[in-house]
Order: structure tokens, then sequence, then C-alpha cells
């Protein structure tokens, strides 16, 4: 229970030309269940392929990693992934998109009344009822972001992935959707590990902030708990003590320990 | 339909514009921010603020009729001007008398059509069967070809080591004359009709193979990604991911294809013979019967056409490009 998603010891090594190539090494991380944890380091850095173990896209060439209890061996649907570029299926319109992930995870049990039930509410949740039936094209960047969240939830993870989720959005959009996502993960009850380059965003919805060091053979370098209430309001925040405190602690970290050499 | 005609007679219209008496207030607004900026600078000026707001109206400006105006006369008036032309360069070379011009063609056209259908002997029979008898050799050769080359390419694109191994045979093959393979279809098929067919078959193959396996192998890696994490099957991964992306492609090299096809079946029946539009070019050579020739190249040109614009059209239903970003 309190050691839902465990990552232990874990690096990658990548083969390259010019040899061995080493991005992340000793990686050790617990993750509660219903605990939002995001990554945040500068671009390079490994945030992207840490998350990219735990999703199975990416096996770690040490150390392993546990999702409820079983090793991850390569991707499933107990782990889902927002992408940054939302990847979605543009043939198939917004509902059909949420319906192949729901399909996958409870096809073979459940009645397909209740498959379409859990799509239509899966689209509800994100407030996209309205445009179930457009294609992506169709609808703007934000809304193809929240059929990806709603992909997402439907099937239900142990753990929720989402890597950039909001960062091709414009600051509104991304504002608007943050808050939507506390509100959504505060009703699911969700576990989500969250990569990010943004200082404000990881603040506003971490319990905990996970600050990487930078590559190559990068590894966690301090790890910050966000002790604000919940929930939280952008707003309010702005002028809070503590907020502001986290805030600093991050960019600190980011701007004087770890300054880019070639930046 | 009853604003669109006022419209029109305004924008035609050369007079100041202050003579106009018009019911409707928003094109004398529209004239009057359009005059203040191209035109008339003496006459009191429009807010500029209001120009965004007179175009952004339900009804467009007289500048956009216009604009729409020119458009169409490109869009009809040009080609009808290009084929006029074409028709009187024609007539200009009939007169030296070695062709038939286009009031004698036209004449012969009219015979040739009258009866379509008609049938004396295994040899002579009617512009319908002709068109009917290609279209059947090209339908079969170049269906056995799809067949075959975009289950091919399906394959090719997705295991590498088949493509290294497909790859040299492919890029040595496809240069060569469709016209080249046709004896050695006459040798292995034993009939002038197989022949034609695997003439068809084996030239129109090409673009379908290569065209289905680019598409294969440049779908987009979000796409695969989104069927490992969701870890589909097989069978979900076709249907979903792998048929949908690949489809575009596809549909170019099936339209290759039929075009290729519809060029060869022409030099193929020439030299194989039987009812078809190749050997009757070739038959009315021999009869001296140049309008006929000339008519059977327009209904080449036309059928070929009609075969590109309708994949065109269908191809066009499956775009997707516009909303890879």
């Amino acid at each position: 229970m309190d050691r839902h998603l465990i990552v232990e010891q874990a690096g990658i090594t990548f083969d390259t030309k010019q040899g061995p190539f080493v991005a992340l090494r000793d990686v050790d991380l617990t993750v509660r269940k219903g605990e939002f944890v995001t990554l945040i380091g500068h671009s390079g850095c490994g945030k992207s392929t840490l998350l990219n173990l735990v999703t199975g896209l990416l096996h770690p060439t040490a150390g392993h990693i546990f999702v409820a209890g079983r090793e991850v061996a390569g991707p499933g649907p107990d782990r889902a992934v927002v992408f940054q570029n939302h990847s979605l299926l543009p043939w198939l319109t917004c509902f059909e998109n949420v319906h192949l992930a729901v399909e996958r995870v409870f096809g073979g049990v459940e009645p397909r009344v209740r498959l379409k039930a859990r799509t239509d509410a899966a689209l509800a949740l994100v407030h996209l009822e309205h445009a179930a039936h457009k294609y992506p094209g169709e609808v703007s960047g934000g809304m193809k972001q929240r059929v990806g969240i709603a992909r997402a939830l439907a099937m239900e993870p142990k753990v929720l992935l989402m890597d950039e989720p909001f960062g091709a959005l414009d600051a509104l959009t991304r504002a608007h959707l943050q808050d939507e996502l506390i509100k959504i993960v505060a009703a699911t009850g969700s576990t989500v590990v969250m990569v990010t380059h943004d200082v404000d965003e990881a603040v506003l919805l971490s319990d905990r902030v996970v600050m990487l060091t930078n590559g190559p053979a990068a590894t966690i370098g301090e790890i910050l708990e966000v002790d604000l209430p919940r929930p939280r309001d952008r707003l309010a925040l702005a002028a809070d003590a503590r907020y502001m405190a986290c805030r600093s602690a991050v960019l600190a970290f980011l701007y004087q320990k770890q300054m880019k050499q070639a930046a | 339909m009853s604003a669109a005609l006022p419209r029109n007679v305004l924008a035609t219209d050369t007079a100041p514009p202050r003579t106009i008496v018009h019911p409707l207030p928003y094109v004398v607004k529209d004239r009057v921010v359009q005059d203040s900026v191209v035109k008339d600078s003496s006459r009191p000026q429009m807010p500029a603020a209001l120009a965004p707001s007179s175009t952004t109206a339900a009804h467009p400006s007289p500048a956009a009729a216009r604009r729409r105006r020119t458009e169409l006369l490109l869009k009809i008036l040009a080609p009808v001007l290009g084929i006029v032309a074409f028709i009187g360069l024609w007539a200009l070379v009939a007169k030296g008398g070695s062709i038939p011009g286009p009031g004698a063609t036209f004449d012969a056209a009219r015979a040739v059509f009258a009866d379509p259908f008609y049938r004396n002997g295994p040899n002579d029979q009617g512009i319908g069967w002709k068109v009917a008898n290609s279209l059947g050799r090209v339908g079969i050769g170049f269906g056995l070809a799809a067949l075959v080359g975009i289950p091919l390419g399906f394959m090719i694109g997705r295991f590498r080591f088949l493509a290294g191994m497909s790859e040299p045979i492919i890029s040595l093959l496809r240069p060569v004359s469709p016209l080249a393979w046709l004896p050695i279809g006459l040798l292995v098929f034993k009939g002038a009709q197989s022949a034609a067919i695997w003439t068809i078959f084996i030239s129109s193959i090409w673009p379908m193979i290569i065209n289905t396996t680019v598409g294969v192998q440049r779908i987009p890696q979000d796409y695969m990604n989104v069927a490992r994490v969701l870890n589909l099957s097989e069978w979900k991964v076709f249907t979903k991911i792998l048929f949908p992306a690949v489809l575009p492609y596809m549909l170019t090299g099936v339209r290759l294809s039929i075009g290729v096809a519809w060029l060869v079946i022409v030099a193929a029946e020439m030299l194989t013979g039987g009812v078809g539009l190749g050997f009757w070019v070739w038959d009315e050579w021999n009869n001296l019967k140049v309008e006929n020739i000339l008519i059977a190249i327009a209904v080449i040109g036309v059928i070929g056409l009609a075969l590109e614009q309708s994949l065109l059209l269908l191809a066009g239903r499956f775009d997707y490009a516009k909303d890879r970003s």
C-alpha cells in the first residue's frame, strides 16, 4: 500500500556509436498510493527516460521497477500514459480513441453497454461530452490533451504516467488543465508520476517534487516535500509563503546547483 | 440569394459610390470602407477599426466577391480556352492533309458511338465491348497485383530483413519496360489474353509494393507507442493503427498502379490482339481509318482520367496528414 511504485537502484545505459552512454544511474524512488510526484530537471537530464522505464517502453539495464508488487517487464495497461503530443489516432473520433483503451482493459469481462458507459464517463470527467464524436483534427490542442487524459484515466491504471502533458499548450490553457487535473486526481485518487520542466506546475500539483541532476549519468538530486494543503488554489497560493519557499527551493536546485554548462 | 444579387451589381458598377441607392446598409458600409482603403482617399474615411468588423459580417465584402469571380474565371474560362485553342491547332494541322480534322473525327465518332454494343464476330465488336474488354484485363491484372503487392508491401515494411532481401530485386525489376515481360507471359501462360494480364500484373505491382512499404516504415512512433502502452493485440494493432496509418500511402500506390496498368494495356493489346482498345488502334491503322485512331486516343485519355480522378477522390477521404501535428 505504501510502496505502490518502487524504483530500485535503476539505471539505463545506451549503446551508442561512441560507446556506452550512461543516461541514468542509481535511481531510488518510492511512490505511495494516491501520491502525486513530479520529475523535474533540465532538458536532456533523463526525466522522460525515467518515466519510460516505469512505462516499460525502455528496460532498465540495472536495478528493478515494481508497480503494485509486480516487476515491470514491458508496457501494460496498468500504467497508463499521457503523452506530450497527445498521440491520439486521427482516424478515430475522441470517443473511439478512449473506447479503444477501455475495450482493451475491460473488453473481456464487461458487456458492451458497460464499456460505452465507461468511455462516456471518462469523457465527462474531462468535460468533453460535446466533442465525443469529433475527430482529433477538429478539436483544439487543449481538448486533444484532455482526450489523452480521459483515455488514460478510463483504463483505471494503477499509476498514471504523464510526460510533459501540458508542455505544448499555451499558458492559459495549461493553467486551466492543471486546475482540472487537480480536481480529477482528487476525485479519482490516482497515483500520478508526471514529468515537467515547469517549476510552478511541479509545486502546484505535486506532493513531492523529484529533482534530477544533469545528465549524463543523471540521478535524483533532491526530493522536495510540498506540504501545502489540498485542495490547492493557484490564486491563493500565489502569495503563500510556503508555496514561495517550495518554488525557490526548486529554482535554487535547477539554477544554482545544476546550472547547465553549455546553456 | 436575395443578398447575392445586389452585391454583384454593386461590385460591377463603376459609377461613383454615392450615386448608388442601396437598401442594405452593410453593403454600403463595406463599399465605403473599401473605397477609403484603396480608391477614394478624399472621401470621409471610416475609422480603420471598422474594416475588420465589417468583413467579418455574415456577408462577404465586394472585394471577396470579386476575388471569387476571378477564381471562377480562372477555373472555367482558362480550361475552356485551352481546349478551344487545342482544337484550333488540330484543325490547322489537319489542313496539311495527313490527319483528319475535328469535324471529320466528330462525324466518325458519332458513327462509332451510335451502336457501341454491336457484335459482328469475335474480332469486330462495338466500342463498348472494346472498352469493357480492356478494362476487364486491367481489372484482373491490377487486382492480382494488388492482392499480391499490398500484403507484400506490409511485410517488407514490417520486417527489415525482408526489406533488405527484396530491395535489390525490386530496384532491378522496377525500371524494366512493361512490354519486355510480354514474351515471358506468352511462354509461361501459352495464351495472348493471359500474357496481357501478366504484363499488367508485373508492371503495376511495383508502385503498390513500394508505397505500402514506405507507409508502414513511416508510421509515426507515437502511434506505435500507443499500441505498446495499451498492449493491443496484433489484430487490433493492424486494424486500428497499421492499416489506417498506411491507407493513404497505399492508395497513392494504387493510383500510380492503375495509371501504369492503363498505359500498358494499350501497348500490350497491340501486340496480343483480341477485342480491346489497343488492338483497335492497331487495326484501324491497318485499315488506315485515322479518325478512329484519334477517337481511340480520346477514349483512352478520358478513361485514364476518370480512373485517376476517382482514386484521388477516394484517397481524399482518407487523408489524415493535416492532423499529424
